[in-house]
């Protein structure tokens, strides 16, 4: 097995599909000769060429267009929007053409594509490289929404995204690229969209997250653990959409106590309906209220150091929360 | 250009007498299905008519070099000539529009209008105008990507060239030479917005240059300009040597829709005056000027195609209906908690099935 971090795990995903499948493209701004403004496509350009991995304009509603296109024909592209602060004007290619297609058509066209986004705050980039704008797509039928938070998920994830039938909307949390290296099963490992992790078993309360949230609440977890003797069950969901609600619910039967954490601003966010969906599904499990830990409801993540600290949520906020809910 | 050729333009332009006879026939056709659908609407058949009469002869002309089976369409809503010159039937576009259960465009489920399917490489079009201009672009990106031998063509009308995605798609299109043929059908209104509100500069043709490609404009009434516009289009495409945007100034001889009135913004002495630009007339009379096309031919051509219509429309309607307990299939091509089918993925340059 190989030690690698997220961003190394996806542009090994990329790789290995691009080997595997010809069909298979890259498109997006700085994606070819640059190798990406993060480096996730590093080397792919040289190897593969500079059709299948192609540089774009500066134009988000394009990429996501043309990505159709060509998904529609028969390609597998795999569309990278720079920041997911970006992706606005490619949004009504993704909302009103991408995700419909399918069921406009009866099914009788597909559009098999990937758009990975880097999301999320805490990297110093204020309101327009930190977003966390999950929300907006996962509310959108027709489109599967992915979000790993290890790099033998994000490997694993993207594979399946690439050979997805659908189009998947790939959130990967820009913090945690570089963030720490783990083990990543060697050869053609797929991980299955639709499927949360139980990341930490616990039985007093449990932490349902993704992303770079999954760090923060398993870091979250051991301090509750030695602190306060209480045992946080951390559950990854993994998948946004289709949601995996068999061990979300399964893990509140267990310990009775909910709590949900992201990253994005609390209104209407993702959190809403993990909350509403075990309201509904396993109310006479429940021994306290189901909790959102959420962003600020501010238009963005602010740029100083102090408020970039005061907007992320971090383990302590996290351990402050389920303390709470555990005392309840 | 003066020329010395005396053959007859459409001999010049490599067509035969049946070639010109047979696009003759599908403009003829296809204002036979638009009038055939308003009078469905009024009678309470059809829900809602966005029409193309007018548009025929550019849509024939600029869809005949289009090869079937093989190049791909991404239309807008007043294609039905386009489409049907294109391979979809007079019954498959008048059963879409009553959105029985088994129509190939949507099974029902997309209003009148928003025809397509993928037997026929016709992407289903949406309403949000503009967006179709892109996929052709994709479809272009996509058989130069793989080096094959595609065109794509898509069309729309001057109010929608105003919006940012079209500037999106040209640009690409531009930089890497995509074989794809934009069609602007300047019909003048943008429903009740005239051109000198909706286009600076007064043409689409000429932003061409901006992208680095040709931009023809055509008179829309003239079929055999429009067709040698896109032929050349075509064999450019075909060339590697990329995009053409053609702008055909046609005639929009209805209101925007069975929704609009357009005596409420256009004076009735306009109103008269666009039917002497009205394409089928015109093309009639170069036909029967180069002996072509005789009364008795013109006579038998308007019966059979008013049998087809009928025919056509008959067995529409005596399609199947479809049924709520469908309306929840096919959300998502894989199989997942909830609703969805799986469906064979396009093969590389086919159809969608």
């Amino acid at each position: 097995m190989a030690e690698l971090n997220i961003l190394e795990a996806i542009r090994a995903a990329m790789d290995e599909e691009m080997e595997r499948d010809e069909r298979v493209m890259i498109l997006g701004e700085d994606v070819g000769r640059k190798g990406g403004v993060f480096g996730a496509t590093e080397g792919l350009w040289a190897k593969y060429g500079d059709k299948r991995v192609l540089d774009t304009p500066l134009s988000e509603g394009m990429i996501a267009g043309a990505a159709m296109g060509a998904a529609v024909y028969g390609l597998r592209p795999v569309a990278e929007i720079q920041f997911a602060d970006f992706v606005y004007p490619g949004f009504n290619q993704i909302v009103s053409e991408i995700s419909r297609i399918h069921y406009r058509s009866n099914g009788t066209f597909s559009a098999p594509m990937v758009i990975r986004m880097p999301y999320g705050g805490g990297v110093h980039g204020a309101l327009y490289h930190s977003q966390s704008n999950e929300a907006y797509f996962t509310h959108t039928v027709g489109l599967k929404i992915v979000a790993p938070g290890t790099p033998a998920d994000a490997k694993g994830l993207l594979k399946s995204s690439i050979r997805d039938p659908d189009p998947v909307m790939f959130f990967e949390h820009k913090k945690t690229y570089r963030l720490f290296r783990a083990e990543v099963p060697d050869g053609d490992t797929v991980v299955p969209i639709g499927k949360a992790v139980v990341a930490r078993e616990g039985k007093d309360l449990s932490i349902f997250c993704y992303g770079f949230m999954r760090t923060c609440a398993l870091e979250a977890a051991e301090t509750l653990a030695g602190e306060d003797g209480v045992e946080a069950e951390v559950v990854d969901l993994r998948t946004l959409r289709p949601l995996d609600l068999e061990t979300i619910l399964a893990s509140v039967e267990k310990t009775g106590k909910a709590l949900v954490v992201h990253e994005a601003n609390r209104f209407g966010g993702f959190g809403a309906e993990i909350a509403a969906e075990i309201s509904e599904k396993a109310f006479e499990h429940l021994d306290g209220p189901v909790t959102r830990l959420a962003g600020p409801e501010v238009p963005g993540v602010p740029f100083h150091h102090a408020l970039e600290d005061w907007f992320m949520i971090g383990p302590p906020r996290i351990v402050d929360a389920a303390r709470k809910l555990a005392a309840y | 250009m003066a020329s010395t050729d005396t053959r007859p333009r459409h001999a010049e332009l490599g067509l035969g007498d049946a070639d010109v006879l047979g696009m003759y026939r599908a403009m003829l056709l296809a204002r036979a299905v638009d009038e055939r659908m308003w009078l469905m609407q009024r009678a309470g058949k059809i829900a809602f008519i966005i029409s193309g009469q007018g548009h025929e002869g550019a849509q024939v002309a600029t869809s005949w070099p289009m090869r079937k089976g093989t190049d791909w369409m991404a239309p807008y809503y007043r294609s039905i000539a386009s489409a049907m010159t294109f391979g979809m039937s007079a019954e498959d576009i008048i059963t879409a529009h009553l959105a029985k259960g088994d129509d190939v465009s949507s099974g029902g489920r997309q209003m009148p209008g928003h025809y397509g399917g993928a037997p026929y490489n016709i992407i289903s079009l949406s309403s949000p105008v503009g967006t179709q201009v892109l996929h052709a672009v994709g479809i272009a990106m996509g058989a130069w990507v793989r080096g094959d031998d595609v065109v794509a063509m898509t069309s729309f009308g001057e109010g929608t060239a105003n919006q940012g995605e079209i500037h999106e798609a040209m640009n690409f299109a531009g930089v890497h030479n995509l074989p794809v043929i934009f069609v602007c059908e300047n019909n003048g209104y943008a429903i009740s917005v005239p051109l000198e509100r909706q286009v600076a500069g007064g043409s689409v043709a000429a932003r061409a240059a901006g992208y680095g490609m040709p931009g023809v404009v055509v008179d829309g009434g003239d079929v055999l300009a429009c067709y040698g516009a896109a032929k050349e289009a075509h064999d450019r495409a075909k060339r590697g040597e990329g995009p053409t945007l053609i702008e055909a100034r046609v005639v929009r001889l209805t209101s925007h829709s069975s929704d609009d009135d357009q005596r409420r913004y256009r004076d009735p002495s306009e109103v008269e005056a666009l039917k002497e630009r009205d394409p089928i007339p015109m093309f009639a009379n170069e036909l029967r000027a180069n002996g072509i096309l005789t009364d008795d031919g013109e006579e038998t051509m308007r019966a059979e195609v008013k049998a087809e219509v009928n025919e056509a429309s008959k067995r529409a309607e005596a399609r199947p209906e479809p049924t709520p307990d469908d309306a929840h299939e096919r959300v998502y091509a894989d199989p997942i908690p909830g609703g969805g089918t799986a469906v064979p993925l396009a093969p590389v340059g086919g159809g969608g099935q």
